[in-house]
C-alpha cells in the first residue's frame, strides 16, 4: 500500500503531461477559432482583398494561391513518392541502395524550411525564371513539392510494407506478372495508408510559409495563371499581421486554415482505422 | 463434380522480348522515382553552396566570431558578422528543449504505457493535429497571445526570447511525442513482463525498465526535436523581435539564423544575397550535426 | 529409386541442389512426378521438402540470395533456364499455400482475378470461369448467394477452397499445394481431402504434408525427404509399408518428426 501511495504523484505528473498537451491544443485551437469563425462569410471567403493600406475584405485570392501551390506540389510529389515507394519495398532488397534513398528522405524531411525556400528561390524563381515566370505559383509548389516528398513517402513505404507477402506470392503464383500484382493487389490493399500519406503532404504543403515566402511572390492579386506570383493563406496571415496589423483578416484566414488541417487530421485518422479493419476482413 | 480440362495448346515458356523489356523499363522509371529524393539532397546543396560557399569563404571565421551584422551589397563595404544570431538561434532552441523534453517525454510514457485506450483515441490524433498546425498560426497566437502576455507581465517590448521559448516548445512537442513513443512501445514486452513478475510495481518498471530500454530512442527524438526547433522561422520570426545583439535576459528580444534569412531574403541583392545563403550553409551544418546525432542514438537502439 | 508407379511423366528433375547462402536446403534430388497422379512429399519440418516444389515454379526466386543447380524438365524444357517466362510457367503450374492466403477483395473477384490478369474482360466469359472453378472446389453452394462479399469473410477452410478455386481459374495443369490443411480444422482438412482426390482425374498434384494418413489417403506415390535429401520415392503403399531405407522406416513409424 506504501509503494501504492509512493507512485500516485509521478502517475499524476504522467497524466497531466497528456492533459497539459491536449489543453495546449485545444487553448490554441479554441483562440484561433473563437476569433476567426465569427470572420468567416462568404464574402471574406470570395470577395476580393481590401485595397491597398486598408484592412478587411475578402481572402479569395489567398485560397486560390494556396490550391495552386498545393496542387502543383502534390502533382510532382504524389508519382514520385507513391514510384519511389513501391521502389523501395518491392524492387529492392536490404542493399546499400535502399539504405541511401530512406537516409536521402530522412534528411530531406529534416533540412529546414527556410533552407528549401533558399534553395527554391536560387533554382526555380531565378534560375529556372523562363520557365516558372520567377515568383510564382510553379515556384512555390515545385519548392513545395521537396517537402511533400519525404513525408508521403516515408507513409506510402510503410503502408505497403503492411500488405501481407502472402498476397504477393498469391498473385504471382496465378501467373500475374509483378507489375501486375502490385497494380491489382498491392496498390489497392496499400490505398488507404498512401492516401494517408498524401494527405499529410497536403497538410504541410498548405501549411508552409517561409518557403513560400522566397518563392511564391506574394501579390494579392487574382493568378490569372500558374506563373503569376500569389500569395497563399499562411503567407497572408504574416503579411496582413506585420504590414497592417489586420488581426481580423489574420484570424479568418487562421481559422480556415485550421480547420482544414483539423479535417486533415480527422481524415487521415478514420483512413487509418478502416484501413486496419478492412485487413482484418471486416 | 464437374472438371475444367487443362488447355495448354501452344503456350510456350520461354520468355518474349517484349515481356523484358517492359518489365525492365518499368524497375527503371520507379527506380528514377526512388532516387528523387536523393537527386532533391543533393540539388539544395549544390544550389546552396554554390551561392554561399565562396562568401563564406571570403569572410573566413570573422563571419562566424564577429559581432557587427552591417550588410550591404558589396563586400567591402559591410561588416559581416553573425555571432549574435548564432547565439540567438541556439539560445532559443536550448530553452525550447528544454520546457518540451520533460513534457514531451512524459506525455510519449502516458500515451505507451498509462493512457486507457478512448484517451488514446483522442490524443494521438491531437497531437497529429498539433504538428499539422502551420507554423505561422503558431506565430500568430504568439504575437497575440503569448507576447502581451510577457510584456505586461514583465515589462519590455514582449517580443522576447521567452516568447520564443514558450511558442517553440509547444512545436516541437509532436516530434519529441511521436518518436519517443513509438521506441518505448518497441520495448520487447519480455522486459516489461519480467519486471512485472518479480513485483515490482507500473511505476517501478517504467522508471528502471521500460524508460532506460527506451533511452536512445528518447534521446533521438529530443535531438529531432531540436532539429525542428532551430530550424524553424515564422513563429520565430513573428514572436522573438528580431533584434541583432545577444539578448541580456530572456525578456529581450533576439534574433535567429532562420528569422535573419526570412526577413532580408526580400530586399537582399549582391554580397548581402550571398551572405544570407551562408547563413543557410550555417543553418544547414547544424542540422546535419543534429540529424548525425539522432541517427548515432537510435542506431543505439538495434544493439538490444 | 524412380521405382513409383509408371504412367506417364510429367515433371523430371535431374541433379537438383540448392543453397540459401551458404546453406544447402536441396541436396542432388532425382525425381520423375507422374502425370494426373498425386505425388505426396513428406519428411520432417526443415526437410526442404517446402523449398522443393517452390522450386517447380520457381517461387524461390523471390528469396535473397539462392543458388540453384541442376534440372527440371517441364514440357521438354529446363524451366530453370534463365529465358524461361516465369508468368507463363506460373500459370501453368500453380501453387496453393500453408496458409490461405485470399485478397482483400470480393469472393467473385478473386476467382475472377487470374483469368483478367492474363486478358480476360468479358463478364460474361469471366461469370463462367467463377462458376465452374468454385464448382470445381466445391465452394459453389456455399457461396453462390455472396459472391460479393469479402472473401476474408470466410471460414479458414473456405477460404482455402476459394484459393484452390482462385488457381483452378487460370486452367494450370500442375497443382502444387504447400501442406494446405495444415492451418485447417479437421472437418475442413477431410473437405479438402477429398477435393484433392477429385482434382486428380484433370491434374498432376503434387501435395506437401508433414500429415502421414494424409499422404496415405490422397497420394499414388509419396516421397520421404530428410535434411535435404530425397531418401526414398515409391508408390505410398510400399513406402509405408515396407520402407527400403532405414530412416524412412524410423519416419513412418513415427521413432522422430
Amino acid at each position: 500500500m506504501e509503494a501504492k501511495r509512493r507512485e500516485l504523484v509521478p502517475l499524476a505528473l504522467l497524466w497531466g503531461a497528456g492533459i497539459a498537451t491536449l489543453v495546449i491544443l485545444i487553448v490554441i485551437l479554441a483562440y484561433i477559432l473563437a476569433n476567426g469563425l465569427p470572420v468567416i462569410s462568404w464574402h471574406f471567403l470570395t470577395g476580393e482583398p481590401a485595397l491597398w493600406g486598408q484592412t478587411g475584405g475578402g481572402i479569395y485570392s489567398t485560397i486560390v494561391a494556396t490550391l495552386a501551390v498545393t496542387s502543383i506540389s502534390l502533382l510532382v510529389a504524389a508519382p514520385l513518392s507513391v514510384g519511389g515507394a513501391i521502389y523501395l519495398n518491392e524492387y529492392t532488397k536490404e542493399t546499400s541502395l535502399r539504405m541511401v534513398i530512406r537516409q536521402a528522405a530522412e534528411i530531406l524531411a529534416g533540412i529546414p524550411s527556410i533552407i528549401v525556400g533558399l534553395f527554391g528561390f536560387l533554382f526555380f524563381v531565378i534560375y529556372l525564371a523562363p520557365f516558372t515566370g520567377g515568383w510564382s505559383m510553379i515556384s512555390g509548389g515545385l519548392t513545395l513539392a521537396f517537402m511533400v516528398l519525404p513525408i508521403s513517402l516515408r507513409t506510402s513505404e510503410e503502408a505497403l510494407k503492411t500488405v501481407p507477402a502472402e498476397l504477393r506470392e498469391g498473385s504471382l503464383g496465378l501467373g500475374a506478372t509483378k507489375w501486375q500484382s502490385i497494380t491489382t493487389v498491392v496498390l489497392p490493399t496499400a490505398l488507404p495508408g498512401i492516401i494517408t500519406g498524401l494527405i499529410l503532404g497536403v497538410g504541410r504543403a498548405v501549411g508552409e510559409t517561409a518557403a513560400i515566402l522566397l518563392t511564391a511572390g506574394g501579390s494579392l492579386n487574382l493568378i490569372q495563371s500558374l506563373r503569376d506570383p500569389g500569395r497563399p493563406m499562411t503567407l497572408n496571415i504574416y503579411n496582413v499581421l506585420t504590414e497592417y496589423r489586420d488581426t481580423t483578416t489574420a484570424y479568418g484566414t487562421a481559422a480556415v486554415l485550421v480547420i482544414a488541417i483539423l479535417a486533415i487530421t480527422l481524415i487521415t485518422d478514420l483512413l487509418m482505422n478502416s484501413y486496419t479493419k478492412k485487413l482484418k476482413g471486416l | 463434380m464437374i472438371s475444367i480440362k487443362p488447355n495448354r495448346a501452344g503456350r510456350s515458356l520461354r520468355r518474349s522480348a517484349t515481356q523484358d523489356i517492359k518489365g525492365r523499363a518499368i524497375e527503371l522509371l520507379l527506380l528514377l522515382c526512388g532516387i528523387s529524393s536523393v537527386c532533391a539532397i543533393f540539388l539544395i546543396i549544390i544550389f546552396i553552396f554554390a551561392e554561399g560557399l565562396p562568401f563564406l569563404i571570403q569572410a573566413g571565421p570573422n563571419f562566424l566570431i564577429s559581432s557587427v551584422w552591417q550588410p550591404t551589397d558589396n563586400f567591402a563595404d559591410g561588416l559581416w558578422g553573425i555571432f549574435p544570431i548564432i547565439i540567438g538561434s541556439l539560445l532559443v532552441t536550448v530553452g525550447a528543449v528544454a520546457i518540451g523534453m520533460p513534457l514531451g517525454v512524459a506525455c510519449a510514457i502516458f500515451l505507451a504505457e498509462i493512457a486507457p485506450a478512448p484517451v488514446r483515441r483522442i490524443l494521438v490524433p491531437s497531437v497529429n493535429a498539433l504538428a499539422g498546425v502551420p507554423s505561422v498560426v503558431y506565430g500568430f497566437f504568439g504575437l497575440l497571445v503569448v507576447v502581451p502576455w510577457i510584456r505586461g507581465q514583465f515589462g519590455g517590448f514582449g517580443t522576447s526570447v521567452l516568447a520564443s521559448w514558450l511558442i517553440l516548445f509547444i512545436m516541437i512537442l509532436p516530434t519529441i511525442i511521436s518518436i519517443s513513443t513509438d521506441s518505448i512501445r518497441a520495448v520487447p514486452k519480455e522486459f516489461k513482463e519480467g519486471s512485472l513478475a518479480i513485483g515490482a510495481t507500473h511505476w517501478q518498471t517504467i522508471r528502471s525498465v521500460l524508460v532506460p530500454a527506451a533511452s536512445s530512442g528518447i534521446i533521438a527524438s529530443v535531438i529531432l526535436g531540436m532539429g525542428r526547433a532551430i530550424g524553424e522561422t515564422m513563429a520565430v520570426l513573428m514572436v522573438a523581435g528580431n533584434s541583432i545583439t545577444i539578448p541580456n535576459s530572456i525578456f529581450a528580444p533576439t534574433s535567429t539564423l532562420t528569422a535573419q534569412i526570412a526577413l532580408e531574403m526580400g530586399y537582399a541583392t549582391g554580397a548581402h544575397r550571398e551572405a544570407l545563403f551562408a547563413m543557410g550553409i550555417v543553418l544547414f551544418a547544424f542540422i546535419m550535426i543534429l540529424t548525425g546525432l539522432a541517427n548515432l542514438a537510435s542506431r543505439r537502439r538495434i544493439a538490444y | 529409386m524412380d521405382t513409383a508407379t509408371e504412367t506417364s511423366v510429367e515433371i523430371s528433375v535431374k541433379s537438383l541442389n540448392l543453397w540459401f547462402g551458404k546453406f544447402q536446403a536441396l541436396k542432388n534430388i532425382n525425381i520423375d512426378i507422374q502425370k494426373n497422379q498425386v505425388t505426396a512429399l513428406i519428411g520432417p519440418s526443415g526437410c526442404g521438402k517446402s523449398t522443393f516444389i517452390k522450386t517447380l515454379d520457381r517461387m524461390n526466386d523471390l528469396v535473397d540470395n539462392v543458388k540453384i543447380t541442376g534440372e527440371v524438365v517441364y514440357q521438354g524444357r529446363n524451366i530453370l533456364d534463365s529465358d524461361t517466362d516465369v508468368v507463363e510457367l506460373r500459370k501453368q503450374i500453380g501453387m496453393v499455400f500453408q496458409k490461405p492466403n485470399p485478397f482483400p477483395k470480393s469472393i467473385f473477384d478473386n476467382v475472377a482475378y487470374g483469368p483478367r490478369v492474363h486478358g480476360v474482360r468479358k463478364k460474361q466469359n469471366l461469370n463462367e470461369v467463377v462458376e465452374r472453378s468454385l464448382k470445381a472446389a466445391v465452394l459453389w453452394e456455399e457461396v453462390k448467394d455472396r459472391l460479393n462479399e469479402s472473401a476474408l469473410r470466410l471460414s479458414g477452410g473456405q477460404q482455402q477452397r476459394l484459393c484452390i478455386a482462385r488457381l483452378l481459374a487460370v486452367e494450370p495443369d500442375v497443382l502444387l499445394m504447400d501442406e494446405p490443411a495444415s492451418a485447417l480444422d479437421p472437418i475442413a482438412t477431410s473437405k479438402i481431402e477429398d477435393l484433392i482426390y477429385e482434382l486428380k482425374n484433370d491434374y498432376t498434384i503434387i501435395i506437401v504434408t508433414h500429415n502421414m494418413q494424409q499422404a496415405g489417403r490422397v497420394a499414388t506415390n509419396t516421397a520421404f525427404f530428410y535434411l535435404g535429401e530425397l531418401v526414398e520415392y515409391a508408390p505410398t503403399i510400399d513406402l509405408f509399408e515396407r520402407p527400403q531405407d532405414k530412416r524412412t522406416e524410423d519416419y513412418v513409424t513415427g521413432k522422430f518428426g
